[in-house]
């Protein structure tokens, strides 16, 4: 049993002390710390998935302790993919922070970072429901620290309705593995699997209860209307580095969602049946369209982005929704593109903020930096609208072929294709305000003159733009290596066995009686 | 037993869901308060409910309580116990900056004010 699948969990669970410890009044220790350890959650994370890409399921038994009597870690390809997905945006979104000299407004900015980056590898990694809890409260409350960093009236009021809306979010949580519990006895994930399967046919209210409460939590996470309630507001008033690792947070609802309703209740199981089709669809396609008139009515650029995530969220959620191995494939396509494309935006958002008055979508004097900061922002709005050449287009094209056999195919490709020429005129509307227009304004006198946004911050937006180039030119190989994910994920039969099956410590009471 | 304990966690979800629902931020955290108290319940009794057994393997005992619920349990407390005091910081911290503890957003004029013709 390798011990570096826990790595990413522990490295930051370490390094967050001592930054807080050791490092507390030195700002340049604090950096070279949390930059090396993410450069090394990055390497960990790449060997980790290079050792799943062929089918392995990594398994580690904390304290040895045999599966559905101790917490397990489970790497298998979603896992591993998601673990380094994160650990990639993670250093490109630190650097502009460090960039953008965002960590020196408010104390303790790498400290929360870390465990920031600790909750959501964990919530990736675990294997067990309860344990996926657990790290949520991690990754949550180091992102209220986050989230209200350096202070400010509207943030902290922003602050209050994401630390309400996720409490109640968590209640829920509880509630949903209090049912599950009571109606089968276990919360490791591969024992539920098998469990969920034996459950008599007359007897199915609480299991079914369950099942539904516990979308309902991930839906929250994933900002799935009528839940999403929380994310335009925190998403426009948190720190612009904040927000932009925040874009990994709505995926870890998609992947809950994903690994819970492909694993515990899949599709065919008769219990559940109809949950994902029937209800998941509507809703996602109702995300897709607010998003869009969002996107359309948004009076404030950070708003617009926020509102675009919410869109491109429900096309992830449409694509997990038809179940099929070919939509779940094209969904975590997607699901990578979105998380790089939206980080990317809410960097650039920053960048504009840096350098204008105000966010306000009305023709102002050009922000400082004018044409290299339009120059990101007409790349990210394109990769986000879904427009050729870029990723958005070709994850787009997959969704939609993956719905070609649905029955509600025309509902899903009229709303998608819709959604998405909204969402490409509130973009283009929103640059040509804040870049075109602005050319033929004058800069008021009394203004003292705005800086420029450094050159780090540049670079991290560009490192985020160029990964989605590389993730279009590779798109067959990503796609390849999906098609295998989510083939994976539909023969669960290998992760549980690997879960169940391997021995490990057991509670041996007789034997140590007769030793007395 | 079991008729009390379920109504008692009924009689605390309703008593939250109702204070989740006001407009200010002190009900809503008495609400989610009283939300957590009403899950703690909940989880301690979805290892069904004994009386007198003990939850560690002792010899000659044949009936015993599940201790993985109150393990749960709890967890469950401290969180939800560290949670409230987060956010009433919080909520202060926005209700003494801004002399406002509604919870909603509020009626944003910014946006109009700035649009005056230049």
């Amino acid at each position: 049993m390798t011990h570096w699948i826990i790595a990413p969990i522990i490295l930051p669970a370490i390094m967050a002390p001592f930054i807080i410890l050791a490092a507390r009044y030195h700002l340049g220790i604090q950096r070279v710390f949390s930059v090396v350890g993410v450069l090394a959650i990055i390497a960990i994370a790449a060997g980790l998935a290079w050792q799943a890409s062929d089918g392995t399921v990594i398994l580690y038994q904390l304290g040895d302790w045999a599966a559905p009597f101790g917490i397990v870690i489970v790497g298998d390809r979603l896992s591993t993919l998601m673990v380094l997905l994160t650990s990639i945006l993670a250093l490109f979104v630190l650097l502009y922070a460090i960039g953008s000299d965002w960590d020196t407004r408010g104390r303790h900015f790498h400290a929360l970072y870390q465990f920031q980056l600790m909750g959501i590898m964990g919530a990736f990694l675990t294997g067990d429901l309860f344990n996926l809890f657990v790290f949520f409260e991690v990754l949550l409350i180091a992102s209220y620290g986050l989230m209200i960093h350096s202070g400010g009236d509207a943030r902290l009021r922003a602050g209050v309705q994401y630390v309400l809306f996720n409490l109640i979010g968590s209640t829920l949580f509880l509630f949903a593995l209090g049912a599950i519990y009571a109606e089968t006895g276990t919360l490791n994930m591969a024992d539920l699997a098998q469990r969920v399967q034996l459950i008599d046919e007359t007897a199915t209210v609480g299991i079914r209860v369950a099942a539904v409460l516990l979308l309902l939590v991930f839906a929250i996470k994933a900002a799935v209307v009528p839940l999403h309630f929380w994310l335009p507001s925190s998403y426009a008033e948190a720190p612009g580095p904040v927000a932009a690792l925040f874009a990994i947070m709505t995926k870890v609802g998609a992947y809950a969602i994903i690994r819970v309703y492909t694993m515990i209740f899949p599709p065919d199981l008769a219990v559940t049946h109809g949950l994902q089709s029937h209800w998941l669809l509507w809703a996602a396609l109702l995300s897709l369209l607010v998003g869009a008139f969002g996107v359309l009515a948004a009076r404030k650029l950070d708003r617009l982005v926020a509102f675009s995530v919410i869109g491109s969220m429900g096309m992830v959620m449409v694509a997990i929704s038809l179940f099929t191995p070919e939509s779940i494939a094209a969904a975590l396509y997607y699901i990578v593109h979105s998380t790089l494309a939206g980080a990317a935006l809410f960097l650039i958002v920053d960048l504009v903020r840096t350098g204008r008055a105000n966010l306000v979508l009305n023709a102002q004097a050009p922000v400082s930096g004018a044409a290299l900061t339009a120059a990101v922002f007409f790349v990210a709005a394109i990769a986000m609208a879904g427009l050729p050449p870029l990723s958005g287009f070709i994850g787009k094209l997959m969704v939609l072929s993956a719905a070609y056999e649905n029955a509600n195919m025309a509902w899903v490709w009229a709303i998608i294709l819709m959604s998405s020429l909204f969402i490409i005129v509130g973009f283009a509307r929103a640059g040509s305000v804040v870049f075109w227009k602005a050319q033929s304004e004058q800069p008021a006198e009394d203004d003292a003159p705005l800086q420029m946004p450094t050159t780090l911050s540049y670079v991290a937006v560009a490192g985020l733009l160029s990964l989605l180039v590389v993730y279009t030119v590779f798109a067959g190989q990503a796609h390849r290596y999906m098609i295998a994910t989510s083939a994976q994920l539909f023969s669960p039969e290998p992760y549980i066995e690997t879960v169940v099956g391997t021995p490990g410590k057991l509670s041996e009471y007789d034997d140590e009686k007769e030793d007395h | 037993m079991e008729f009390l304990v379920a109504s008692a966690i009924g009689l605390l979800t309703a008593a939250g869901i109702y204070l989740l629902l006001r407009l200010r931020t002190f009900p809503v955290i008495l609400g989610i308060s009283l939300l957590t108290y009403a899950v703690n319940v909940f989880l301690f009794a979805s290892g069904r409910l004994q009386v007198g057994a003990p939850p560690i393997l002792q010899d000659g005992v044949s009936t015993y309580t599940d201790p993985l619920p109150q393990a749960l349990v709890l967890t469950a407390i401290v969180i939800s116990f560290g949670m409230t005091a987060v956010v009433v910081m919080i909520a202060l911290g926005a209700y003494l900056g801004s002399d406002d503890d509604h919870v909603d957003d509020p009626v944003d004029t910014s946006n109009t004010a700035k649009e005056e013709p230049k």
